[in-house]
């Protein structure tokens, strides 16, 4: 512990960080310090005493009745006892965790490996009806997610959230845009998602899941902090909106080179972009509305026409001529007429310059 | 004016009695006419600006294209939130919008389209916003000038003619009709002097793509006789 001193700021800060964070996970907790790690062990058991040799025996863990029966009751009293009795009836095991909390034998500790997923459980005090309800007990799971993850260097880019009911249980699963361990973002976008979620049956219990934890790129302020600052905002917006919204609301556009205008764009990923993204030959308008019959004298014909004949291998043949057109209101209309159709024309508005 | 003194009161935003005062930085809109008329010489940020149009068609997206494009090459992300329809990606990629940098909300309900507005705003990571919002009252207006101010965004939110009557937040009001081949502006409201005159713009149209403006009106009887232009038939 010497070592973190420095970097914590000393004692006091040490413990103070460490009950903070105890209590936000919810834990009983008692802290206690000595010079080795076992007497520190049995001083926390011991609530509040300050000395090792007036803590009770029962704090050591070893056979307490027979220690009792013979009028041991601390664990001062337990040292004054000649050690090779008190090895020969007890036990080298307790001679030997004796030396180690005096100091007298090491104590090698090995370090804490955090587990690579997270699996915990919450009880819930009463059973809960409303789903936005959950979040505050979803928010001490993620908390306890968030201290696995800082201990790790990951983060997550998905978490389930699981709601036991009385006889059954249901899932909230939660995708992320990128991969975090901020538990308030992650407790933001379950909101949203909380918020359209309806419950059947009350919620007993719930439990938070997740797995695949990924190295964080941790964002490094300086020359370009801002964008890399923009960029990890704007991905937390867009999945904040999807989880109100539905994913299929928030999209990207891409354009792709075919002449059919209906074929001609796709939706996209936000981000995503298309290297195939062409230029077309003539005008193009954009608002593209759903092909909408149109009279003759509802339009002039400003320009074109533009042939658009493709699609006959895909079954969705198109052949139309295209017009730049103006509507009685002033607006400039893409019109076409399906070619090679006689002399009766039928005329479809398709889209609008605006 | 001093000549010596315009570059010095340009960098800083001196507040002078009959020229447009200006409080935030602004995006060109890259109409000469326009950009004059605009306090700041362009779009403001970290406001709203209101363009109110009759309908769909008039050229009500060629005033904001440019502008939006130079920013989606930049790098900037814009938005648009419950467009009225389809935004068309190969005529947005010919008017040089950067379609990497575009995203479309669409939000069902009214309030889920507020919501969302404030959201991208208050999230200060889009650089423009351009809103088709179903009657906002002056209330939730207000919360949305309030939730752009101080962030980076130009808000552009196009609202029917009829929104005149109404008072709004914004910091820029414009009314649009079309004239002739071109656009009347009104400036109904703006930082500082109030504008006089209506202002015509020649916005971009599709004309302009062809290389040719504008194609000879066919004779009566219209489009029906074929009158073929020169313009690529593509099989």
């Amino acid at each position: 512990m010497q070592g973190s001193l420095r970097l914590l700021g000393g004692f006091r800060p040490l413990t103070q960080k460490l009950a903070a964070g105890l209590g936000e996970l919810g834990y009983p907790f008692h802290l206690a310090a000595a010079s080795t790690a076992r007497a520190a062990l049995w001083l926390a058991r011991g609530e509040g005493e300050t000395k090792l040799e007036s803590l009770p025996v029962e704090v050591t863990g070893f056979d307490v009745e027979l220690l009792r029966g013979v009028g041991i009751s601390t664990v001062g009293a337990l040292l004054e006892l000649p050690r090779e009795g008190l090895a020969l009836r007890c036990g080298a095991a307790v001679v030997e965790d004796l030396d180690r909390a005096l100091g007298a034998a090491p104590e090698p500790r090995s370090f804490f490996a955090p587990p690579p997923r997270f699996d915990a459980r919450l009880e819930l005090p009463a059973e809960v009806a409303y789903a936005e309800s959950l979040l505050f007990g979803a928010r001490r799971l993620l908390m306890q997610l968030a201290g696995l993850l800082a201990a790790r260097h990951e983060g997550i880019r998905a978490f389930r959230l699981v709601l036991l009911h009385e006889s059954r249980a249901s899932s909230v699963e939660i995708a992320l845009a990128s991969a975090t361990r901020d538990a308030e973002r992650m407790a933001r976008v379950l909101r949203e998602r909380l918020a359209q979620v309806q419950l059947a049956e009350p919620v007993t219990a719930m439990r938070l899941e997740a797995g695949d934890f990924a190295p964080l790129q941790v964002a490094s302020a300086g020359m370009f902090g801002d964008a890399a600052r923009e960029a990890e905002d704007w991905a937390e917006l867009l999945e904040r909106l999807r989880a109100r919204l539905g994913n299929a609301a928030v999209h990207g556009l891409g354009a792709l080179p075919d002449h059919r205008p209906e074929h001609a764009w796709r939706r996209v990923e936000p981000g995503e972009w298309d290297p195939r993204a062409y230029a077309a030959p003539g005008p193009r308008p954009v608002w593209l509305l759903e092909p909408k019959k149109l009279k003759e004298s509802e339009f002039t014909a400003l320009a074109g026409p533009e042939r658009i004949e493709s699609g006959w291998w895909d079954g969705d043949d198109a052949r139309r001529d295209y017009f730049v057109a103006r509507l009685p209101d002033g607006a400039l209309a893409w019109v076409y007429r399906e070619a090679g159709g006689g002399s009766a024309y039928e005329w479809y508005l398709h889209g609008l310059f605006a | 004016m001093d000549a010596a003194l315009e570059p010095i009161l340009e960098r800083h935003p001196v507040w002078r009695g009959r020229v447009a005062g200006y409080f935030s930085p602004t995006l060109s809109t890259t109409y000469p006419d326009l950009d004059r008329a605009l306090p700041g010489n362009g779009w403001p940020t970290g406001a709203l600006t209101e363009i109110l149009c009759g309908h769909e068609g008039i050229g009500e997206l060629g005033i904001v294209l440019p502008a939006l494009a130079a920013l989606s090459w930049a790098g900037k992300r814009v938005a648009w939130l419950a467009p009225p329809h389809l935004p068309y990606a190969p005529a947005l990629a010919a008017a040089g919008v950067d379609l990497a940098n575009l995203v479309v909300m669409r939000a069902p309900g009214r309030r889920d389209a507020l919501w969302t507005a404030e959201q991208v705003l208050r999230s200060g990571s889009c650089h423009a916003l351009l809103a088709w919002l179903r009657r906002p009252g002056y209330r939730e207006l207000r919360r949305l000038a309030v939730a752009a101010q101080g962030g980076p965004a130009w808000v552009t939110l196009f609202r029917p003619p009829e929104a005149a009557r109404e008072t709004s937040p914004a910091a820029l009001r414009i009314a649009i009709e079309p004239e002739g081949g071109a656009l009347a502006l009104r400036i109904l409201k703006r930082r500082g002097a109030p504008a006089v005159a209506p202002l015509l713009v020649s916005v971009n149209r599709p004309f302009h793509a062809l290389g040719r403006t504008p194609f000879p009106v066919p004779a009566a009887g219209g489009a029906r006789a074929d009158c073929r232009l020169g313009v690529p038939v593509h099989a």
